[in-house]
């Protein structure tokens, strides 16, 4: 089914990228945590980051980056995953725990009450750094020169 | 020669004690957060993180606060504190070609599709010291504006299409790892530009200074130089497919050099290329000339002898903590080598006394 995994993607990736403790106010607010077990306690390592030589070439090693991952199940047996840049322990819980949330029926409810917004906040965020980027773009106007 | 000696534990308590007081400083001055310092001293935690190698903006800050500002010791407690860590994984490469922008400029092309984007940069700053920042004060917004739309293609590929600079063709091979396997001669590129992307600033700019100046001159041209955020993507063994799991600030520079061609090649431009962790315009410019400098055997350039071709000498000089290690062991006690020293002079010392007396009396 690539289309659920394009979805399971998206998700992930906006839960991964959220403000620290961003994630953990939606989901609250939206509902009580339902009970799960640890098939993996939140863990820190890292990742190596790769690049590209010249950008499209050969790839080659720049350095690591922190991560901490977990999974859990939940007691009506959906499994989330979460592996998110930095250390919070508690970012991934909750990353976790709304992966496995999106595969119940609650889904719905969380897509509206904790992805939406984030969703919003994060293209917000994009959007003014790329508006006040746009303001030092260079007009250039050329200086009138010689003969007439 | 080391040898075990005791003594100085009290010493070295009571010189720990005070290191921590300095550090405080003056107890009436308010003292630093983290947040602070990762907010207000942002570049020195860049090149904390890219030389320090690890990417986490918090911790950079912590080392900076805990080494007293002394960059090269928070870079060493960095990767001290990165051997801790279990490596999960690869990235997938990142993409820089869908960089969010918030600097791109091009030396080479005034009208560049996607613009002279200048960012929050120092340039055409008269370098005046700005008293009101002594004052505390609000800073009003930066100015916007509707940004256009799409990703910023890269400068490269323009020359690319008329085939007038090389390609840099995609190639998947798993590059070596130098923090996996002790850094080897020859090192191929990836391994150089690892080297080189971890690599102390100050030697990487001295290096990069001497091509300009002469030594292995490659007239280098600034491409394109852009700073911004990109995702970092990685697989995740328990699903099977690749998942954003975080982003990274990078600064990307590619440099356009003169090359007159060969027997086997045309005369194309060649490219040097730079990519640091955060913003690090100053480093990545200086890596990528350092970058095309190396290059001067496959792309058959004359071997100058000048020491930024020198791919031994610079990439085993360039890590500052390496450096750092041996140059600052030298204080630490020798008593038992020195001994050793003493009583080598006083002995040569002693001959040559005899001798001249020998002489004197002949």
């Amino acid at each position: 089914m690539p289309d659920q995994t394009a979805q399971r993607q998206a998700w992930m990736s906006l839960l991964a990228k959220a403000p620290g403790g961003r994630a953990a106010e939606l989901l609250d607010a939206a509902m009580p945590r339902p009970g799960f077990d640890w098939l993996r306690r939140p863990e820190t390592g890292s990742v190596m980051v790769r690049g590209r030589t010249s950008g499209t070439g050969a790839p080659f090693n720049m350095g690591e980056m922190t991560v901490t991952r977990c999974t859990l199940r939940l007691e009506s047996g959906e499994i989330g995953h979460a592996y998110l840049q930095g250390r919070s322990k508690a970012d991934a819980e909750v990353a976790a725990l709304v992966d496995a949330l999106m595969q119940s029926e609650a889904a719905e409810r969380l897509q509206e009450a904790v992805l939406r917004p984030l969703e919003a906040e994060s293209s917000t965020r994009r959007s003014a750094r790329a508006a006040k980027a746009a303001a030092t773009k260079v007009d250039f106007f050329t200086m009138a020169r010689g003969e007439d | 020669m080391y040898v075990a000696v005791k003594g100085g534990e009290s010493a070295i308590e009571n010189a720990h004690a005070w290191l921590a007081e300095e550090r405080r400083g003056d107890k009436s001055v308010a003292e630093l957060s983290i947040a602070q310092i990762r907010e207000q001293l942002s570049l020195a935690v860049n090149r904390v993180m890219s030389e320090g190698s690890l990417y986490d903006a918090d911790l950079a800050a912590l080392a900076i606060k805990q080494a007293r500002g002394d960059l090269i010791e928070a870079i060493f407690l960095i990767r001290a504190y990165r051997t801790t860590l279990p490596r999960f994984g690869t990235s997938e490469p990142v993409k820089t070609g869908e960089m969010s922008c918030d600097r791109r400029v091009s030396a080479t092309f005034k009208d560049v599709p996607g613009g002279q984007v200048l960012g929050p940069t120092f340039d055409y700053t008269h370098r005046l010291l700005d008293f009101k920042l002594a004052a505390e004060g609000e800073t009003p917004d930066a100015p916007a504006r509707e940004a256009g739309p799409g990703d910023v293609p890269h400068v490269a590929e323009f020359l690319g299409r008329e085939g007038l600079i090389e390609e840099a063709p995609r190639d998947e091979a798993a590059p070596p790892d130098l923090t996996r396997e002790p850094l080897e001669m020859p090192a191929g590129r990836a391994l150089r530009l690892q080297a080189l992307t971890r690599a102390d600033e100050g030697f990487t700019l001295g290096l990069a200074y001497s091509t300009q100046r002469g030594y292995a001159r490659n007239h280098a041209f600034v491409g394109e130089l852009r700073i911004g955020a990109v995702p970092v993507e990685m697989e995740i063994p328990e699903l099977g497919f690749a998942v954003e799991i975080g982003e990274v600030v990078l600064t990307e520079c590619e440099t356009v050099n003169q090359f007159t061609g060969s027997k086997t090649e045309p005369p194309q431009f060649t490219r040097g290329y730079g990519l640091v962790f955060g913003q690090t315009e100053r480093k990545a410019i200086s890596m990528a000339l350092v970058d095309r400098a190396l290059r001067w055997q496959e792309l058959g350039e004359d071997n100058e002898g000048a020491p930024a071709q020198d791919a031994e000498f610079v990439l085993y000089h360039a890590d500052n903590i390496q450096a750092t290690g041996f140059l600052e062991h030298i204080k630490l006690p020798h008593y038992v080598d020195f001994q050793s020293e003493l009583e080598l002079v006083r002995k040569l010392r002693r001959e040559v006394a005899d001798n001249r007396t020998r002489e004197a009396k002949e």
